[in-house]
């Protein structure tokens, strides 16, 4: 066991503040001590996506990350995106076309969606399938999930121009 | 009432039978809401994990854990002498073995539970485990059946009697200390006789390898001890929470009344999570020791290592046939690797599962099995990844041998299939190893896949390919595979099919609520599949309120009615036709209350879409929801009050789902790289209940079967030592990988469904994987390539190109 240190994060918009050790994967202060759940722990080798988070604008494998590196960042889990009163385009798609079974993978996925989309908001099925691939999914075989990311890009882009 | 809704409006009102409803879990889950067994966080939880051993066969000479109970936070080091008192070293598989809780005096494989650390945290529970010293000494280590069935090396000491017999084991006598069981059906010496005397004889081997279900969400639980009340509630990712709570009770002696097992969200299943783990047992021993909830979960090494392989089938099989290609005999002999304890999933009567269904969709006259289970140093399991028992060996297995036989005929292997194929009027039919299939059509399920595709075209496109390959015009080969499969789901008959003894019924039971809103709660529990949706489809259908009205809910056994759970398809074929049979029970007392109401006696109303009516005057009705009200709200001569309804199903006969399946791949000879260019797949699954999620499980099953046939396993070296046990190395397709399918269906239902349902969750694996591998290797006929082994990664690929001598 070594020092605690002092790590400030901000979480969907909230200050936290906390001693914690090095050592502490994010994954861990996200799930255990900030009881933020809805990221995933699948395989903590960064190969499967589950607990995908944003990181200060980027898309992060908070399982292997320590909260040592994620000290004043500020971070978006699934919960950050999208509730009962505001649902994101994502959300909705991924029900609507049927983007999920167990539902283990969907917050990081939609989580990783949502910045697919930021930086390509018309991206192709090729630039979907690319840009998707560092998250797993066992029941989909992905074919919703790439339909729900086009419905969800078309459902955003249409409300761009009807905003402008 | 005032009723100015169509019929037609009502029957989509009520969101039922045959619509694409969309499904009722994915609110909670697209909002990061859902709650899977690692989400629960109790007052003062610790965390429990293991020492596991390095090597694959040892003896433990000594276990030292005082440095490890220095550790800050680490309160307690269990070791097989902590279990023995309380009987609870060992534990009874689901094949009537036994298995070793923690290490007993030796290890059998890789990564096998030698002490449980239980801690405050996670993290001091794996400093504790760094510092548990273990003195080993190796034994030689045994990866190979075959060598095993030749080894002076015993594995189980425990199994062979002081004078050195071999005592018969739960299935029979065994040949060698380390044989398990012989299995044997259908007719040994005719059909020997059968092949003997054929025009055309076939011979092949195979190799079904070694992999794994792998879910994305591990195995785990939590144990919680209250011993102020004497109860036990254990959390966990069971795909059958109520034969766990049997066996719990068993094992330990606690009253099953005591025992409440919940299985939250189960973040998918694929058969990982039908066993009973060494972690089960260790988390309720240490909340029993510490007073405290106690949480175990699995890391994905743990799981790939531990928890409930699939497959490793080696196959060989004779298959016999007239000139002009009719099948007259099979015989299939399987040295199955079961690893260190007999831990298969199967109902107990059959230990090598269904594999017996592997005459496959094909009227074979004469046909013979026998299958060999051995021990390894490998770890224990043999579940059924996505299929029912042992299915998907079986499918694999004759498709693969239609195939060769083609190859032998000089045939092509659509149509030596079809001349093969089990007639729609020779339903139901008897196969030769025993199974009465209900119900099939395959002729038009064949035809209809064919002219989908442009079969003959295709031919075509690949004679012209290999055409070009030869004058070098291309490095690429194409392959068309080919797959029609029946699967044998649904289990099972009480008669035949039972799991520790427990029949493997299951069942529904509903409470219709005064307003006209229901609950029903099932035996089953669904990690994916959508059940909550799904099962209210069945029931709107059944009693006329909305699906909408209708919660569905599985999972808790101080709540739902006993079952045997979710696996093998089984959970439409025997909870959706209990589901549909209580439903039929609140209906009849429905009837009798709205004839009561209307004034007339109950053989003159009739039930029609959401309401019963007076036969001849539609106009004059009493809807569900009315009926519901006055359950509760009027004195009925002659009736209790209240609406409720509990069945318990034993379904007379499984359900056979078909389909059929045709790859196109493209492969690159240089790379070995194969490109799916289209997949299309045709499943009858009888009756279909919801299409979007038929569909949605089809393209999941199928991306299950790709990986499994292209490079999915979990591979040992001459040590025993695991070398695919990170998701670097054991293959998950990426949505880089997969390719778009095409589904298309028939309906042959059921008929002894009450629904006529069949189910489907399997089907796409069992299909899939032999399409898959026909595909690859049908590129390679051309060139005198006859079989070889899944999984076909591209270094395997490039080694049959090579082989074929086509890098020139």
């Amino acid at each position: 066991m070594s020092k605690k240190m002092h790590i400030k994060l901000n979480v969907n918009g909230k200050a936290e503040e906390f001693l914690a050790e090095p050592r502490e994967l994010l994954i861990y202060t996200l799930r255990e001590r900030l009881n933020i759940t809805g990221p995933h722990i699948g395989c903590e080798t960064s190969h499967c996506g589950a607990c995908t988070v944003t990181i200060n604008g980027k898309s992060v494998k908070a399982c292997t990350m320590f909260v040592a590196q994620a000290d004043g960042a500020e971070i978006t889990t699934i919960e950050g995106i999208g509730g009962p009163d505001d649902l994101h385009p994502l959300q909705t798609a991924f029900k609507e076309l049927h983007g999920l079974q167990c539902g283990y993978c969907t917050p990081g996925m939609i989580t990783r969606a949502t910045k697919l989309l930021e930086e390509n908001p018309n991206p192709t099925e090729e630039d979907i399938r690319f840009g998707m691939a560092g998250n797993l999914c066992r029941c989909t075989g992905y074919q919703n999930i790439v339909k729900s990311i086009q419905a969800a890009a078309a459902e955003m882009n249409a409300a761009k121009e009807a905003a402008e | 009432m005032k009723d100015d809704v169509t019929r037609e409006e009502r029957v989509d009102n009520l969101k039922g039978l045959g619509c694409s409803r969309k499904r009722v879990e994915d609110a909670r889950f697209t909002q990061g809401k859902g709650n899977y067994v690692d989400d629960i966080k109790l007052d003062g939880m610790l965390f429990g994990d293991f020492v596991r051993s390095p090597y694959a066969h040892a003896r433990i000479k000594s276990i030292d854990a005082s440095a490890a109970l220095e550790v800050p936070g680490v309160l307690a080091v269990l070791t097989a002498d902590d279990l023995r008192p309380l009987g609870l070293h060992w534990m009874p598989t689901l094949a009537g073995d036994k298995q070793m809780v923690l290490a007993d005096g030796k290890v059998l494989f890789q990564g096998q539970e030698v002490a449980f650390v239980v801690a405050e945290d996670r993290y001091a529970a794996a400093d504790g485990i760094e510092l548990v010293e273990v003195d080993y000494e190796e034994l030689p280590v045994i990866v190979d059946p075959f060598a095993s069935l030749k080894s002076d090396v015993i594995l189980r000491e425990d199994l062979v009697a002081e004078d050195g017999s071999i005592p018969a084991g739960a299935h029979g006598p065994r040949k060698h200390p380390n044989h398990i069981f012989t299995w044997e059906a259908g007719d040994k010496d005719p059909t020997a006789e059968v092949i003997a005397n054929a025009d055309v004889v076939v011979t092949e081997s195979m190799y079904y390898h070694r992999t794994h279900p792998c879910p994305l969400e591990t195995c785990g639980c939590v144990a919680s001890m209250d011993k102020v009340n004497g109860k036990l509630t254990l959390w966990g990712t069971f795909q059958a929470p109520h034969a766990i709570r049997t066996v719990v009770s068993l094992i330990s002696g606690i009253e099953e009344h005591n025992i409440r097992v919940i299985s939250p969200d189960i973040g998918g299943g694929f058969g990982n999570k039908v066993g009973a783990y060494p972690g089960y047992v260790c988390s309720v021993v240490a909340s029993i020791v510490t007073g405290k909830p106690v949480k175990w979960i699995e890391d994905r090494m743990d799981n790939l290592m531990t928890t409930a392989f699939a497959r490793d089938y080696h196959m060989t099989g004779k298959i016999s046939a007239t000139k002009e290609g009719k099948i007259t005999g099979l015989q299939c002999h399987v040295t199955a690797d079961h690893g260190g304890f007999d831990a298969c999933a199967d109902p107990t009567k059959f230990p090598a599962g269904f594999m017996n269904i592997c005459t496959g969709s094909y009227d074979i006259p004469t046909a013979y099995l026998e299958v060999d289970g051995v021990y390894t140093n490998k770890a224990p399991g043999g579940v059924s990844y996505r299929c029912s028992f042992r299915v998907t060996e079986a499918v694999y297995f004759i498709e693969r041998m239609i195939e060769v036989l083609a190859i032998e005929l000089d045939m092509d292997a659509a149509e030596l299939r079809r001349i093969n194929f089990i007639k729609k009027e020779q339903f139901p039919y008897t196969a030769a190893l025993g199974w009465e299939y209900d119900s099939g059509d395959y002729h038009t399920a064949w035809d209809k896949a064919l002219e989908a595709v442009d079969y003959e075209g295709l031919r075509a496109e690949q004679a012209q390919r290999v055409e070009d390959f030869k004058a070098g015009k291309t490095r690429s080969l194409m392959g068309i595979g080919l797959s029609f499969f029946t699967e044998i789901v649904g289990a099972g008959p009480v008669k035949n099919c039972d799991i520790l003894g427990l029949g493997m019924f299951d069942s529904c039971e509903i409470r219709i609520h005064p307003t006209g809103s229901a609950i029903a709660r099932l035996g089953t529990i669904s990690q994916g599949q959508g059940h909550a949706t799904t099962f209210a489809q069945i029931l709107a259908s059944e009693i006329g309120l909305s699906a909408d009205s209708i919660t569905i809910e599985e999972g808790d056994t101080d709540t739902a009615p006993y079952g045997l759970g979710t696996y093998g398809s089984r959970s439409t074929p025997v909870a959706g036709a209990a589901t549909a049979m209580a439903g039929r029970k609140i209906r009849a007392k429905a009837q009798m209350i709205a004839a009561y109401l209307l004034e007339v006696h109950d053989d003159d109303v009739e039930f029609d879409v959401d309401r019963f009516v007076v036969k001849g005057a539609p106009e004059r009705f009493k809807t569900m929801k009315e009926i519901a009200f006055a359950a509760y709200n009027q004195a009925i001569p002659g009736l209790e009050p209240g609406l409720e309804a509990v069945s318990y199903y034993d379904p007379p006969n499984m359900t056979y789902p078909f389909g059929a399946y045709i790859c196109v791949m493209d492969i690159d000879v240089d790379t070995g790289v194969p490109e799916i260019r289209r997949f299309y797949a045709l499943d009858d699954c009888g009756t279909r209940i919801n299409p979007m999620i038929i569909e949605g499980q089809v393209h999941g099953g199928l991306t299950e079967a790709l990986a499994v046939a292209l490079g999915q396993e979990i591979a040992y070296d001459d040590m025993g030592n695991v070398k695919t046990g990170t998701l670097m190395d054991f293959f998950l397709p990426t949505a880089w990988e997969v390719p778009n399918y095409e589904t298309d269906y028939t309906v042959t239902p059921s008929p002894h469904h009450p629904i006529g349902a069949k189910g489907v969750g399997e089907s796409p694996h069992v299909g899939g994987v032999p399409c898959f591998s026909n595909a690859v290797q049908d590129a390679f006929r051309p060139f005198g390539n006859r079989h070889t082994n899944m999984p076909h990664d591209h270094w395997r690929i490039w080694q049959t190109a090579n082989k074929l001598g086509l890098h020139g």
